[in-house]
């Protein structure tokens, strides 16, 4: 796919680094000669916005942490007096704050364009496999990230989620203990997640290396699901996908600045801004938004599974809330098999786009029930929708496959995208005709 | 067009959906308070929402004449109050008036002395236990962050329309609605000792402190009524200053950012335009 290089060095230094290590050809090769389908949506601008988010949460978190103590009995202050006194400090802090959330948005939707495009599709799987990957450190990442500030929230929702831990049968107790540095969330616990928080978003850097060098061995999707077939079916990278992607980024970085500068305090929670008190348990420990349809699922199992006619216990609540709430997340590594279409855009899928778009729509209303408690009508509700949720991935995905019958398919990208401008009038056929030269 | 209209359509949805769910999980469900707060049109409300000085200094007013008696301000320190226009002698005698503790001198021993403007603000109590027991068990809490530190839940769809106009004024709103909402309990309401029914009371039906405002408690200087509102409004205007004393700024600084960006935007829409102009997608 990606072919030969076709990077010619210019100047004499050029030349002499090219012979000892061809670090512009790499990214001659990758970002400007590199082709794409020429028929991308702007669904396809996410993976770059991801990049761009990530380096962003890097840069800020790297001033911030200049001047934050990870002791708990100052942590809370610090961040405080980050904001006040120092110069732009309070930007820094909400642009990382809000950029988390943003940073999610951006992967829900680049996932969402995974799942209806078929992006796990052979032979992409190992592709997607980094990207659930990062996906589970980008949470792991934002988790300890939350804890940080040791606000009231921060505090009892380490106290939440390390008790998941418990939960494993013989070890769990002592699983915890290690985590914490301690028998309970302390300043053990501040420091070490301290740590981690710092670390992970490096990790997640390396692993995108990983997941961008996959996709430039198996070339990019597209709407139509087709493979490139020609070099009329792409265009080269720059400048038309680097001005598209540099559009959609201001534009995503308009609306998050807008939540920066105008609503800094709209997706986080008044609680976090009462120092952690161990003694004080707030009305309700709520996580952030980005976590909250997998607490629906947690506390949808509210009750054991037990051996049948008998009083033994096989799985406790807790275990099987756990169990449930990390298999919602761990059943993402199984799609690439759990499909068993051989057409890849849900474009030409009729049954599996209703079937996607419930999914999407549960999911949201499964993150909406995460934000309510866990009484009344809200419990069975989360047990329906834990339901539906499951059952996209078992068993509807796979009778897709075989119950359903896909529509036609175009031969090709340029054939498609032929069909699509003669819809839209003789104007666009002229324009046609006239090819860009594209080289890739 | 129409197909990548209705997908562009789809991706905005789908951003509005997420960030309603953001906005859910800031607002958590509850039975508390009875009362939604009031809504108060703040000076510094909207995106060019600014300070209104003299509000500030009327609420330091109110602040150091009644609400210091019980709650601390740790994380103001006296030099701060440049911000409400202030002189550097007016804050060297403000801050003159308290005492604070420091050493150890060459002798070794610990000493006091009037607070200078580096000094936080000196509260009323020694710490936290001290607080507890004068107050008959219950906590005063810190004001520097109060005004952000609460936040009642908005309810569907109002935090919806929340995102568009900029609605964030949760806390002054409710400490002014807190203020204010003192009355006679009903007849079916059931108030524990020591406790005093409030509607707007985020936590339960009545709170430990005893409505602290009444009429011409206050003497203001600059003509503003001298009414137990007006105090509220002063008095929560004036911590959500001390809760983020940057905001003014960060509004008119993000005007700027936002216009930047919408107009970097639009220039690249039409780079693109053009580009793109000969190949067909
Ligand atoms: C006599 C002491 C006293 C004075 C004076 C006083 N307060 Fe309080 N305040 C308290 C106590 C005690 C609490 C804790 C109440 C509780 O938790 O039940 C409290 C709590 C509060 C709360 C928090 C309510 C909540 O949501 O938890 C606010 C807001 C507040 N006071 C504002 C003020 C303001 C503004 C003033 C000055 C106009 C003031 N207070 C004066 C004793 C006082
Ligand atoms: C830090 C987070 C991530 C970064 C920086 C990132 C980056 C990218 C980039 C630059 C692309 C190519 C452009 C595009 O198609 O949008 C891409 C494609 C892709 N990503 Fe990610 N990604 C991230 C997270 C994820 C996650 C969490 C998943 C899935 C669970 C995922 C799955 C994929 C797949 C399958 C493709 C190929 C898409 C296709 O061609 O159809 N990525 N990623």
């Amino acid at each position: 796919m990606s072919g030969h290089s076709t990077y010619q060095p210019t100047s004499g230094f050029g030349k002499w680094m090219d012979a000892r290590l061809p670090m512009a050809r790499l990214m001659h090769d990758s970002f400007v000669s590199y082709p794409v389908p020429r028929n991308l949506n702007a669904f396809y601008t996410f993976g770059g916005i991801l990049m761009l988010m990530l380096v962003s949460q890097i840069i800020t978190g790297v001033v911030i942490a200049m001047h934050y103590t990870s002791d708990a009995s100052t942590a809370f202050e610090s961040v405080q007096l980050l904001r006040r006194d120092v110069s732009y400090g309070g930007l820094m802090q909400n642009w990382h704050a809000v950029g988390a959330s943003f940073f999610f948005i951006a992967v829900y939707l680049h996932i969402a364009r995974g799942m209806y495009y078929g992006s796990y599709k052979a032979p992409r799987e190992v592709l997607w496999i980094l990207g659930v990957i990062i996906y589970l450190l980008m949470m792991a990442t934002a988790f300890m990230g939350y804890v940080l500030p040791w606000g009231q929230m921060s505090y009892w929702g380490a106290q939440v989620i390390t008790n998941f831990f418990s939960a494993i049968p013989l070890v769990g107790d002592t699983v915890r203990e290690y985590l914490l540095g301690g028998y309970s969330v302390g300043n053990a616990t501040l420091n070490r997640f301290f740590s981690l928080h710092y670390l992970l978003p490096f990790m997640i850097a390396g692993i995108a290396i990983l997941h961008v060098w996959a996709l430039h061995v198996t070339g990019q999707t597209n709407p139509t699901g087709v493979e490139v077939k020609s070099k009329q079916d792409v265009i080269p990278f720059t400048p038309y996908a680097t001005i598209k992607d540099a559009m959609a980024l201001v534009i995503f970085f308009a609306v998050m600045a807008y939540f920066v500068f105008f609503l800094p305090d709209y997706l986080g929670h008044a609680d976090n801004y009462i120092e952690a008190n161990p003694l004080v348990t707030p009305a309700h420990i709520v996580p952030e938004w980005y976590f909250l349809p997998f607490y629906a699922v947690l506390r949808a199992i509210d009750f054991n599974i037990v051996i049948p006619f008998t009083d033994i216990v096989l799985i406790d609540s807790k275990l099987g809330g756990v169990l449930a709430m990390f298999g919602a997340i761990a059943i993402l590594f199984f799609l690439p098999w759990l499909d068993t279409s051989d057409v890849r855009s849900g474009n030409y899928r009729p049954l599996f786009r209703i079937a996607f778009a419930i999914f999407v729509i549960n999911a949201i209303f499964l993150g909406y029930l995460g934000s309510r408690p866990a009484e009344g009508i809200w419990v069975p509700l989360m047990k329906a929708s834990t339901l539906v949720y499951f059952a996209y991935f078992i068993p509807i995905l796979p009778l897709l496959g075989w119950i359903e019958k896909p529509l036609p398919r175009p031969a090709s990208i340029m054939d498609a995208v032929m069909e699509k401008s003669q819809d839209e009038g003789a104007a666009h056929i002229e324009g046609s005709a006239a090819e860009p030269n594209t080289k890739g | 067009m129409i197909i990548s209209r209705l997908k562009t359509a789809l991706v905005a949805a789908t951003a509005v959906a997420v960030l309603v769910l953001g906005g859910l999980s800031a607002h958590a469900a509850s039975g508390y308070p009875i009362n939604k707060p009031k809504n108060v049109d703040w000076s510094f409300n909207g995106p060019f929402g600014h300070w209104d000085v003299g509000q500030l200094q009327r609420g330091l007013k109110v602040y150091t004449e009644v609400c210091a008696a019980c709650h601390s301000l740790n994380l103001m320190s006296y030099r701060n109050l440049e911000d409400l226009g202030y002189t550097g002698t007016q804050i060297s005698n403000y801050a003159a008036e308290y005492e604070v503790e420091d050493g150890p001198n060459d002798d070794g021993e610990m000493f006091t002395r009037p607070a200078e403007p580096t000094d936080r603000f000196v509260g009323p109590y020694a710490n936290k236990q001290e607080a507890i027991s004068a107050n008959g068990g219950a906590y005063p809490p810190d004001m520097s962050l109060l005004a952000k530190a609460r936040a009642v839940e908005r309810g569907f769809p109002t935090f919806i329309f929340d995102i568009f106009t900029m609605y964030a004024a949760n806390g002054p709103d409710y400490i002014y609605s807190l203020l204010t909402g003192y009355q006679d309990p009903p007849e079916d309401a059931d108030v524990l000792d020591g406790l005093h029914y409030n509607p707007y009371f985020i936590a339960g039906n009545a709170l430990a402190m005893s409505n602290p405002l009444f009429d011409e408690l206050v003497t203001y200087d600059d003509g503003a009524p001298e009414t137990a509102d007006q105090y509220a409004k002063d008095v929560s205007a004036f911590l959500m200053w001390t809760a983020e004393p940057n905001l003014d700024e960060r509004k008119k600084r993000g005007f700027v950012v936002v216009l930047f960006l919408l107009v970097f935007a639009g220039l690249l829409y039409f780079t693109k335009k053009k580009v793109w102009a000969d190949v067909s997608h």
